[in-house]
């Protein structure tokens, strides 16, 4: 039997895995845009405090993906369940590149704009959200896209701890010795992780000005 | 003697630096009447720029006082001054998402104008600057001309009909026919409104052209304020250096 006759046989359990690998990385992503993009403009008007922020997030990127599930797993509130501690973890991975981006956007805004709506009496939040968010915003996006990959990849591994998700299919075939089993799961967070990386892409395109 | 109320602007005595570093402007005392135009001479590092900014507070002064309509800029609301000072730079600054109207209609709409009355004006400002609202109107940034672009910065900068206009170098960056026609356009344009100007330059003919006063800048120092006529007369050092350089020109 090849892949994708193993895939077609279980094709219903793929799905389900499908759609909670989804969900997963659907409810991490939207907690860390909610949390980095905030972040991300903190970082831009207080620099100082903004180091420690970027410093932290970028500690975090460094601890193997394993290992911080495995030290979530140890706390309270989250360790009671595994679909909770994954979203956290896959949570604070994202956090890196929409912090960066949101701030390397903002910052990337022309000076002789800023200045001619600073010039023309914009408030502080008017100059936020009508000119630097909005032209930041194709640079923000490629941080989201860039996050959203690899929380797909990553969340393979929430499956080590319960969670659930493609990465099911990827541990039960390497305790099988099973490629058609890993692939079962390899292959469609592969798909998902392309179409995201399309869907976003052409999202961000539409944030491109001459 | 000039009457108080005859001034638009009037620095006493200001100077400004960053917390460390050199003065970029010392001692400045200078008056701006209503509806002149002030042309700002010097070279780079001369403070001209600085002395533009102390006026919509976009720069705070170090010492001294920037009186913009009889009160200290320190005292108000910047932004609430800056809504009443267009401001016109060389890169121009507009927006590159919104579409001519859109920049044009900003402070209108930032100042809460109804839509109707926003899209007139936005039509009665384009038409002013030689641009038929028509064909420009819902172009974007991208799609104009250099030429273009800057009369769309002094579309946008008269939109809310400011009793003061300030301009950085605003033709700076046009090559010398656009330069020479939009000039001309502007002089004409001046004679129209009587707006109060203050225009920065480092062009001697461009300052002789439109200016009704020239207060020419050092070092961050004054050196003097002179008509178009007195500057081609006046006996200072720098001032002949420049009709010298200016004189001696190719074009």
């Amino acid at each position: 039997m090849s892949t994708l006759q193993f895939i077609w046989h279980n094709q219903s359990q793929v799905l389900a895995l499908t759609l909670e690998h989804l969900w997963l990385v659907g409810i991490s992503m939207l907690l860390a845009v909610s949390i980095g993009m905030p972040l991300g403009i903190l970082v831009t008007r207080r620099p100082a405090f903004g180091k420690w922020i970027l410093g932290t997030s970028t500690v975090v990127q460094t601890i193997p993906s394993l290992a911080l599930f495995g030290f979530l797993l140890s706390s309270a509130w989250l360790g009671e369940r595994a679909d909770r501690l994954a979203v956290t973890a896959l949570t604070l991975y994202a956090l890196l590149p929409i912090i960066q981006n949101t701030c390397a956007g903002i910052k990337g805004v022309d000076p002789s704009v800023r200045e001619a709506a600073r010039g023309m009496g914009m408030s502080d939040l008017q100059l936020l959200f009508q000119v630097e968010l909005p032209l930041g915003m194709g640079v923000i996006l490629a941080g989201v896209r860039v996050a959203t990959v690899i929380t797909i990849g990553v969340a393979t591994i929430a499956a080590a701890i319960g969670a659930g998700g493609l990465g099911e299919f990827i541990f039960r075939g390497l305790a099988m010795v099973d490629n058609r089993v890993i692939l079962a799961g390899a292959i469609p967070a592969a798909l998902m992780a392309l179409l995201a990386d399309f869907l976003l892409g052409r999202l961000e395109r539409r944030f491109r000005y001459a | 003697m000039t009457q108080e109320n005859d001034l638009a602007i009037e620095f006493r005595g200001v100077s400004y630096r960053l917390e460390t570093g050199p003065f970029l402007l010392e001692d400045l005392s200078l008056q701006v009447r209503r509806g002149e135009t002030l042309v700002l001479l010097g070279r780079s590092g001369s403070g001209k720029t600085t002395t533009l900014k102390l006026i919509n507070a976009l720069l705070k002064p170090t010492q001294g006082q920037v009186l913009v309509e009889g009160r200290a800029t320190s005292d108000a609301d910047p932004i609430r001054l800056r809504r009443r000072i267009g401001y016109v730079i060389q890169e121009v600054g507009l927006f590159p998402n919104l579409s001519v109207e859109r920049n044009v209609g900003l402070v209108p709409r930032l100042e809460k104008w109804s839509a109707e009355r926003t899209g007139a004006r936005v039509q009665e400002m384009l038409a002013l600057v030689g641009l038929d609202p028509g064909r420009f109107a819902a172009r974007y940034p991208g799609q104009l001309s250099g030429g273009q672009r800057q009369r769309v910065g002094v579309a946008r900068a008269l939109a809310a009909d400011p009793p003061l206009l300030l301009m950085d170098e605003p033709f700076g960056a046009l090559d010398p026919l656009t330069r020479a026609e939009i000039q001309q356009e502007f002089q004409q344009l001046q004679q129209r409104l009587q707006k109060t100007v203050v225009f920065v330059t480092h062009d001697l003919r461009e300052a002789l052209m439109l200016a009704s006063r020239v207060a020419l800048l050092e070092g961050g120092k004054l050196v003097g304020v002179y008509t178009p006529k007195e500057f081609r007369s006046a006996p200072n050092p720098i001032v002949d250096a420049y009709r010298q350089a200016f004189e001696t020109a190719p074009g």
